[in-house]
C-alpha cells in the first residue's frame, strides 16, 4: 500500500471517529490488529457494541465508498468482531456492524454512516 | 417515501399476467436485489438497468434496491420486463413521478438505454387491453405491432431518457404515424394456374378447400405434390382481421422482436422438416412453451412433406390438435393453450424407391419393405384424412401439349367461397362451418341425400368395400361436391366423384 492511500485511510478513520464522538459513542479501539485481520473502529453507545467500517475515497470515479463493502467483507467483519470480543472477554453485549463513508473532495468532508449493515 | 409501483405484463404461453413491479430503496449497503421468481435472463435485468440508468443520466443510488415482481408466485422470464423496472426505480428515486396506473410498460434495456423490442408484445397488448389499461408504452421497434391492438394508446418509446423526458412533460414520444391501413398486408402465395395438368389433384385441393378436409398425396417424386400443396393458401377464404390477430399473435411470440409486423390476412403455409422435434410440431420448449409448426399453422396449411420419415411419436401427437383444433402444454409452472385448427396435406413416396405404381417405371422395392414404408402412419391419423390422392407424374410430351393452367386461383378461391357460404347456411345451428368437422352420425343423420342417391354407397358398403368410417368420409366430400356445384343435395356423380377422391382405407391405395 502505497504511503498516500495509508494516509488517506488514516485521514478518513480520524474523520470517522471524530464523527461518532461527536454522535455520543464511546471510541473503544481503533485499527485492532491481529493474525487474520483488522478492525477499524470498535465503540459503544447505550451498551450496544459497535463494529464500524470505514471506507474512504476522494472521489466517485470507481463508484461510491459504501459499494466497495462487499459480503465478504462484511463476513470478515463478522469474524474479526468475534475475534475481538473473545480477545478482551466481552460478551452478553448487544453488537451491531455500522459502515462509514468518508468523502473528501477539495476539502470538503463528507460523511455517510450507516447502522446495522449485517 | 423511496417506493414506487409500476405495472407490466408477464407472458405464459399466449395468455399474459398483469405483473406489478414495485421498487424500495432504502439506507443499507448498496446493492440492486430483483425478487419475485425471475429467471436467468430476467436476473440480469439488474445490470442492464443499472448501465441503462447510468448511461442515460440518471445517477444510480448508493443505496439498497430492492426490485419485487408480483405476483411473486408466477414464474417470470425474458427481457421485457427492463423497461417496468427502469421506470420504477426512476420513480422511486423520484427523479420521476410514479406514472398512473392506466399504464403499462415493455420494453428491453440496452447498456445505453435504447428501449430494444421484445417478443409477443401482441399477445402483451391483448392482455393489457383485457385487464383494462389505458396506455402502453413499447419500444419503438414494436409500436406497429401492437397498435394492431385497438382501445389501447400505444406511446413509443425509444429511449429511456426519452421516456423520462415525456413523463416528465419536457418532451414528446414519435408518433405512430396514420398505421392503421398500412398494416393489413397481403401475402403473395403461388397460383394454381402454374400447374400444368393434374385435373384431378386441382379438382381434389378445391373440394378440400372447400370443405376442410385434410388431404394426402401419394406419388413418385417430382411428380407435383409439393407443388400442389403451396397453392393450397392461395385458394381459402382470406383470414379476417380477428383470425389474423389470432395468428400473428402466435407469431408475435415466435419472433425475434426485431422486425415490424403487419397484418397479414393470407393463410400461413407451414412446411416443417421431416427431422422436426415433437416440441418443434406441437410446441413446448424451456420456461414459457412456445407455440410449434401446427400453430404457426393455425386457419392454414400444415404441410408435412415426406410425411413417413417423420417420428412417429411427433406425428402421432397431431391427433389432439387435429381432434381439439388446439395445444395445450402442461407445466409445472401451468398451462398454456395455443390454437391449432390447421389443415392438413400429407405427401409421401409410395415406397422407399419412390416408384411403386409409377406408370412406365419400375419399382426395385420389395413387398414387405413397401408394407413397412407405407405402415409408418398410424390408423388414427389416417381416420381424419378425407382425401387420399394418388398423384402422377406429369411426362415431359403431355406437358407440352396441355399447355397452362386450367384454373387459376381467383376462380378456384371463388367457388371455395361459395360453397364455404352454402355449407355454413346448412350447418347453421348445429355448432360446426364446414364439411369437415361434422361427425359422422350427425352427417348420417340430419344430412343424408336421398334413398336413391345413396344407394350406391350402401351398396358400397354391403359389399366391404368401405367401413362406416369410410362411408362418413364419402358423405362428408359428396356433401362438399354438392356445396361446389351449387346443388342443394348430393346427386349420384357427386358421390361417385367422393368414392374415387376418398381413395381406399389404406394410404396407398391398395384394396
Amino acid at each position: 500500500m502505497t504511503d498516500s492511500r495509508q494516509w488517506l485511510g488514516r485521514y478518513g478513520e480520524d474523520r470517522a471517529c471524530e464523527y461518532l464522538v461527536g454522535q455520543g459513542y464511546n471510541i473503544l479501539d481503533r485499527n485492532w490488529r491481529y493474525a487474520e485481520g483488522e478492525l477499524d473502529i470498535v465503540c459503544s453507545k447505550d451498551h450496544t457494541l459497535v463494529f464500524v467500517e470505514v471506507k474512504t475515497r476522494t472521489s466517485l470515479a470507481t463508484g461510491h465508498p459504501l459499494e466497495a463493502i462487499t459480503r465478504s467483507k462484511l463476513a470478515k467483519l463478522r469474524r474479526h468482531a468475534a475475534n475481538w470480543c473473545a480477545k478482551r472477554q466481552v460478551a452478553n453485549s448487544q453488537v451491531r456492524f455500522d459502515a462509514i463513508a468518508v468523502l473528501v473532495t477539495g476539502g470538503r468532508v463528507q460523511i455517510e454512516h450507516l447502522k446495522q449493515v449485517l | 417515501m423511496a417506493l414506487a409501483r409500476v405495472f407490466s405484463i408477464g407472458l405464459f404461453g399466449l395468455s399474459g399476467t398483469v405483473i406489478e413491479v414495485e421498487t424500495d430503496i432504502s439506507a443499507q449497503l448498496p446493492a440492486f436485489v430483483l425478487v419475485g421468481l425471475p429467471d436467468a435472463s430476467l436476473a440480469e435485468a439488474t445490470s442492464r438497468v443499472r448501465a441503462a440508468c447510468t448511461n442515460s443520466g440518471f445517477a444510480f443510488p448508493s443505496k439498497k434496491v430492492v426490485v419485487n415482481l408480483s405476483p411473486a408466485s408466477v414464474p417470470k422470464g425474458g427481457a421485457s420486463f427492463d423497461l417496468a423496472i427502469a421506470v420504477s426505480l426512476l420513480g422511486a428515486m423520484q427523479t420521476i413521478e410514479t406514472p398512473t396506473d392506466d399504464a403499462v410498460f415493455f420494453g428491453e434495456l440496452g447498456l445505453n438505454g435504447a428501449v430494444r423490442a421484445v417478443p409477443g408484445v401482441l399477445p402483451m397488448m391483448l392482455a393489457a387491453r383485457s385487464a383494462g389499461f389505458a396506455r402502453a408504452f413499447v419500444p419503438v421497434g414494436n409500436a406497429a405491432e401492437a397498435a394492431l391492438v385497438s382501445g389501447i394508446e400505444v406511446l413509443p418509446v425509444p429511449t429511456l431518457a426519452e421516456l423520462v423526458g415525456y413523463l416528465k412533460g419536457v418532451s414528446s414520444l414519435p408518433r405512430i404515424g396514420a398505421v392503421a391501413s398500412a398494416l393489413v398486408a397481403q401475402g403473395v402465395a403461388p397460383d394454381l394456374n402454374q400447374v400444368i395438368g393434374q385435373g384431378q389433384a386441382v379438382d381434389a385441393l378445391i373440394a378440400a378447400a372447400a370443405g376442410g378436409h385434410h388431404i394426402s398425396m401419394i406419388g413418385a417424386p417430382g411428380s407435383g405434390k409439393t407443388m400442389l400443396a403451396e397453392r393450397l393458401p392461395s385458394i381459402l377464404p382470406k383470414l379476417s382481421l380477428e383470425e389474423a390477430l389470432e395468428i400473428a399473435a402466435v407469431e408475435s411470440i415466435n419472433s425475434d422482436g426485431q422486425r415490424e409486423m403487419a397484418l397479414n390476412q393470407t393463410p400461413r403455409f407451414v412446411a416443417p422438416h421431416h427431422s422436426s422435434s415433437m416440441a418443434a410440431l406441437i410446441g413446448g420448449g424451456s420456461g414459457s412453451p412456445r407455440p410449434g409448426a401446427v400453430s404457426r399453422a393455425h386457419r392454414g396449411v400444415l404441410f408435412l412433406d415426406e410425411a413417413l420419415e417423420f417420428n412417429s411419436a411427433a406425428l402421432d401427437a397431431l391427433r389432439e390438435p387435429l381432434e381439439a383444433g388446439r395445444v395445450v402444454i402442461n407445466r409445472s409452472a401451468g398451462s398454456a393453450l395455443f390454437p391449432a385448427r390447421f389443415q392438413l396435406v400429407l405427401a409421401a413416396n409410395p415406397c422407399p424407391c419412390g416408384l411403386y405404381g409409377v406408370i412406365d417405371r419400375d419399382c426395385k422395392c420389395s413387398i414387405p419393405a413397401i408394407r413397412r414404408y407405407s405402415g409408418r402412419l398410424s390408423g388414427p391419423i389416417l381416420d381424419r384424412i378425407d382425401i387420399r390422392l394418388t398423384v402422377q407424374p406429369v411426362s415431359i410430351g403431355a406437358a407440352v401439349g396441355l399447355g397452362g393452367g386450367l384454373v387459376s386461383s381467383e376462380t378456384a378461391a371463388t367457388a371455395v367461397r361459395a360453397a364455404r357460404a352454402a355449407a355454413s347456411e346448412r350447418l347453421s345451428g348445429t355448432g360446426y362451418l364446414l364439411n369437415s368437422h361434422v361427425p359422422g352420425p350427425v352427417i348420417r343423420r340430419r344430412f343424408k341425400p336421398g334413398q336413391a342417391v345413396v344407394a350406391e354407397l350402401d351398396r358400397m358398403l354391403a359389399t366391404g368395400r368401405a367401413s362406416m368410417r369410410g362411408y362418413d368420409r364419402c358423405l362428408r366430400l359428396a356433401w362438399t361436391l354438392a356445396d361446389l356445384d351449387g346443388a342443394t343435395t348430393p346427386n349420384r356423380e357427386h358421390v361417385q366423384r367422393a368414392v374415387a377422391m376418398r381413395g381406399s382405407d389404406d394410404l396407398m391405395g391398395n384394396q
